[in-house]
């Protein structure tokens, strides 16, 4: 991650260029599939369901793919099974340019047959390609590359696809609106398609059981495709193997609902080729459409290994196998909606989970391209119909890449100090800077005064952000002088007696909390004692998230360990573990269980709680919440009237915390306005990376939007999401419980 | 096929810019010729089923000339408003495809309620029979030129003939070809689906 101007510049590029319709297009597409999935009722059920069916059908791969090509040769077609591109490119060329003399094959829209370049591989063999889905085909003419997985010219805007068509067929009057476009396109298509000799299609989903294949398509061509030609090649990833036909129902149900938010989309082929239907002959057309031409069809199903099955075997990239490419994951994320798959995308595949696929089927290097802009938000982690952790999957990624880069030369000693981790050295120092912030913020507390005057002086900006590439235009956090543990030990610790109180409480001083905002750690010990809790503050370890978001995985193991061991104890005294900082939570709750035995996992993360979360708690228990501050009217440091406006942080929503302050100000009396943001843009320590300040920067301008001229109080838990706030806004926010804790 | 499963298919119908109309078997024909456009093809499953201007053993041109093309439907999905095209050797694939309105008819009979009863439908069939079935949900449609569009590359307008039961539900006459008698019923009952919801 050293400073790339190139990669600033691109990033900078696209968001001009591309980003306003990428932005609409799939906030667009986001909104629909909340909407959708809103709808059904059985949803985490369905979820469930494709899950198990995935996760069986990869197990058992090898079965499948036996099972299938005896269904496929049952039925009169025929199975290859290509190692790798050049082998399928291979066979499909001998195909359709030597054994059928093809002319001109047409396509429907598949991505496996981009990753294979198949278009390229024809073209050679003097075999023209049409690509007949209408925004395929844009990018065809264009000679551009998909920017969206299901919906690939999201890039393009109305007015470019004129231009395009009036350059390209040299039209006077050009059709302008998309009904003309469309019509143009259906009329040229149309007639291409009619004299084709070959149709290739994908395939989303091949029940081994029967040979069917499943293709969820809305325009129409990949029917049109099949049926006007005599021989249908289906491309596609060994992974789209299932069982039988029956799996197709919840896969059927989730796909359109997560990708462009449709309920269905307009055509479920459920094909068991070679297909039944006759082959219209447009060139003598006299004849009788049924004329039993369809007896004659030729089917070829080629599937691609390319790197899958070694997938399979590797533990953490497996799960990319269980993707249904349905772009939820591209459409949740913020850094998606900003640049698109131009920037946030390999070779072929983009989005969240593209990491894992050009992992897979490319190498590190291709991925190590873009995996920086997954930003570990988790947005998409609830999005995904399959329940796969993609962040969990770019931080593999990541320090599998952080272990390839180990160069030697770096000057890692002058940093030691700051840097006790377990990484290899040589590791980029900006991500090691990040990495090890716990010990940063320590250093720099124990410093503050000078800590925070040396952070504001231009000239070392400067420097840090040659070395570290932490951007100078970002106000750096400033570190209190004293911390949230030696001001709990100062003040004579708790002041409800464990013999009052009805529950105990470690108020789990997470890093930002006990060094830079200390304030919300004071106010939360407040709300806590107000409601009866017997509070501690102990001096603990941090949780291990700052190197976990560099792909630091083993610093952040033995962080994990660390935080675990100071925890366990408290547990074991039956008292509650809060935390103030959301991202520390969500280690606790959610990514603990890959750092940490099963059941030590499972133990914390039973015993712990989001702060706001645990004042709702005790309210709903019987807490009074008279001892709470309800809203005032009035003026004072803090005082806010009734309105508020409120960010969620990310990751909270992903655990299920982020409602919990809503509910809590609510029942105060506050009226609360909650964000529609997915990512705040900060996420972390990524919006102080000057490769994409101004990335993040734009993820947060629909924040600036909805919240620019308010007149609210704007409340936020996240620290980071506080800095982006204050940065957008210009004023910084305060967290939900500095607005409810009674005043010191 | 429940009294639900027929409201339910017909709001999602409605939703989808589909228009429907119903009637009992015996008014098929009549019902078709109301939906149907000018020249229209068609592939009938059974004797007198449809009009006599609809062509049922076209050629290629007429396929190609055609406004409408009338097929059956095997199977509706009333949660979503889907109907099974089956790709079968009479050409109910290319008939209900490479028009501009797709007339389909279907009995409330094969009305099933949600996705997993089709997909319990479909496997012994794709497994014994190979079939070819589209799940057709509206008009075909794209959002690939800067805007909703319907008729990409598919019809442009879908208008389903839904129709009753003869008799009484599971009665002895039920399944037979032989519908085509008064009941007393004949098109009374037809009516446009409206914005009910």
């Amino acid at each position: 991650m050293s400073s790339d101007a190139s990669k600033a510049d691109r990033i900078r590029e696209l968001m001009a260029t591309e980003g306003d319709a990428v932005a609409e297009n799939t906030r667009g597409f986001n909104e629909g599939r909340i909407e959708s999935t809103g709808r059904l009722d059985d949803y985490e059920e369905l979820k469930g369901d494709a899950r198990e069916i995935k996760e069986d059908a990869i197990g058992r791969l090898p079965e499948l793919i036996d099972r299938v090509k005896e269904s496929v040769e049952a039925n009169g077609g025929t199975v290859y099974l290509a190692d790798d591109a050049a082998d399928a490119n291979r066979y499909i060329a001998e195909l359709t340019a030597e054994e059928r003399d093809a002319d001109r094959l047409v396509k429907s829209k598949s991505m496996t047959s981009e990753e294979i370049e198949v278009n390229e591989a024809l073209e050679e063999e003097g075999v023209e390609v049409v690509e007949t889905d209408l925004g395929e085909w844009v990018l065809q003419l264009a000679d551009e590359a998909p920017s969206h997985i299901v919906a690939p010219a999201i890039h393009k805007s109305r007015e470019g696809i004129s231009e395009l068509f009036a350059e390209r067929f040299d039209l006077d009057d050009p059709p302008e609106t998309a009904e003309e476009l469309t019509m143009f396109a259906r009329e040229r298509l149309g007639e291409l398609i009619e004299d084709a000799d070959v149709g290739m299609t994908g395939a989303n989903f091949i029940a081994a059981d029967s040979g069917t294949m499943l293709l969820v398509t809305s325009e129409g061509n990949a029917r049109k495709t099949v049926t006007a030609t005599d021989t249908h090649v289906a491309v596609a990833g060994v992974e789209k193997l299932v069982p039988t036909v029956e799996d197709f129902a919840p896969f059927v149900e989730l796909i359109g609902r997560s990708g462009t938010g449709q309920d269905v989309t307009s055509y479920i082929s459920t094909l068991t080729p070679p297909v039944g239907s006759p082959v219209p002959d447009f060139r003598n057309d006299a004849d009788p459409l049924a004329d039993g031409s369809g007896d004659d069809r030729d089917f070829h199903l080629v599937l691609i290994d390319n790197g899958r099955m070694a997938m399979r075997h590797d533990e953490e990239l497996k799960e990319t196998l269980y993707c249904i490419r349905c772009s939820a994951c591209s459409n949740a994320c913020g850094n998606f909606q900003s640049v698109g798959g131009h920037a946030f995308g390999g070779e072929t595949y983009s989005g969240g989970i593209a990491t894992g696929w050009e992992a897979g089927i490319e190498g590190l290097d291709t991925a190590a391209e873009f995996n920086d802009l997954c930003t570990g938000c988790s947005r998409c982690v609830p999005a995904c119909p399959v329940e796969i952790d993609i962040p969990w999957i770019n931080t593999v990624v990541r320090d599998r890449i952080n272990r390839g880069e180990v160069d030697s030369g770096q000057t890692d000693w002058l940093f030691e100090e700051l840097v006790p981790d377990e990484e290899p050295a040589g590791l980029d120092l900006g991500t090691r800077v990040v990495g090890n912030y716990e010990t940063v913020a320590k250093l720099g507390s124990l410093a503050a005064p000078i800590a925070n005057r040396l952070a504001d002086a231009g000239p070392l900006r400067a420097l840090a952000e040659r070395v570290t590439g932490i951007d100078r235009r970002r106000d750096l956090p400033e570190f209190a002088s004293e911390s949230l543990v030696d001001w709990f030990e100062r003040r004579g610790g708790a002041a409800v007696p464990a013999d009052d109180a009805a529950r105990e409480a470690v108020l789990y001083p997470d890093t930002a909390t006990n060094y830079v905002d200390v304030d919300r750690g004071k106010a939360a010990v407040r709300a806590l004692e107000a409601l009866g809790v017997h509070v501690r503050v102990p001096d603990l370890p941090g949780s291990g998230r700052p190197p976990l978001s560099q792909g630091m995985i083993s610093t952040a193991k033995s962080s994990a360990e660390d935080a675990y061991a100071g925890l366990a104890l408290h547990v074991d005294a039956g008292r509650d573990v809060v935390v103030v900082e959301p991202s520390d939570l969500a280690m606790f709750r959610s990514e603990y269980e890959k750092l940490l035995p099963a059941s030590s996992f499972e133990r914390l993360a039973d015993a712990s709680y989001d702060v706001m979360e645990y004042v709702f708690g005790l309210l709903e228990n019987g807490g009074d919440p008279g001892a709470l501050r309800a809203p005032a009217e009035g003026t004072g440091p803090v005082a806010s009237g009734k309105r508020v406006a409120y960010h969620p942080h990310c990751q909270a929503r992903t655990i299920g915390v982020g409602e919990h302050a809503t509910a809590v100000m609510e029942r105060l009396g506050y009226d609360v306005r909650v964000s529609e943001t997915e990512c705040c843009g900060m996420a972390g320590s990524f919006g102080y990376k000057t490769d994409y300040y101004e990335l993040s920067m734009d993820v947060g301008e629909p924040l600036r939007e909805q919240f620019g001229d308010t007149d609210r109080t704007v409340v936020a838990s996240g620290t980071s999401c506080g800095e982006q706030l204050d940065a957008l806004l210009g004023t910084p926010p305060m967290h939900p419980v500095e607005l409810v804790a009674p005043r010191e | 096929m429940s009294l639900a499963d027929r409201t339910t298919f017909k709001r999602r119908l409605d939703d989808l810019g589909v228009t429907v109309t119903e009637g009992p078997r015996s008014a098929c024909a009549e019902l078709v010729d109301e939906a149907a456009g000018e020249p229209a093809v068609g592939v009938a499953r059974a004797a007198a089923e449809l009009p006599d201007r609809v062509e049922t053993e076209p050629t290629t041109a007429d396929l190609r000339e055609a406004h409408t093309g009338v097929t059956a439907a095997e199977l509706g999905v009333a949660a979503y408003g889907s109907v099974a095209i089956e790709a079968d050797r009479a050409g109910t694939e290319p008939v209900s495809l490479f028009v501009d309105r797709h007339v389909v008819v279907l009995r409330e009979a094969d009305l099933v309620p949600d996705m997993p009863d089709a997909f319990e439908w479909l496997g012994p069939r794709a497994r014994d029979e190979s079939s070819d079935v589209v799940f057709a949900t509206g008009p075909s449609a794209t959002a690939d030129m800067g805007g909703l569009v319907h008729g990409a590359h598919g019809p442009k307008e879908v208008h389903v003939v839904l129709l009753r039961d003869e008799e009484a539900d599971g009665d002895a006459a039920g399944e037979s070809g032989a519908d085509g008698d008064a009941a007393g019923e004949s098109g009374a009952d037809e009516s446009e689906a409206t914005d009910d919801e």
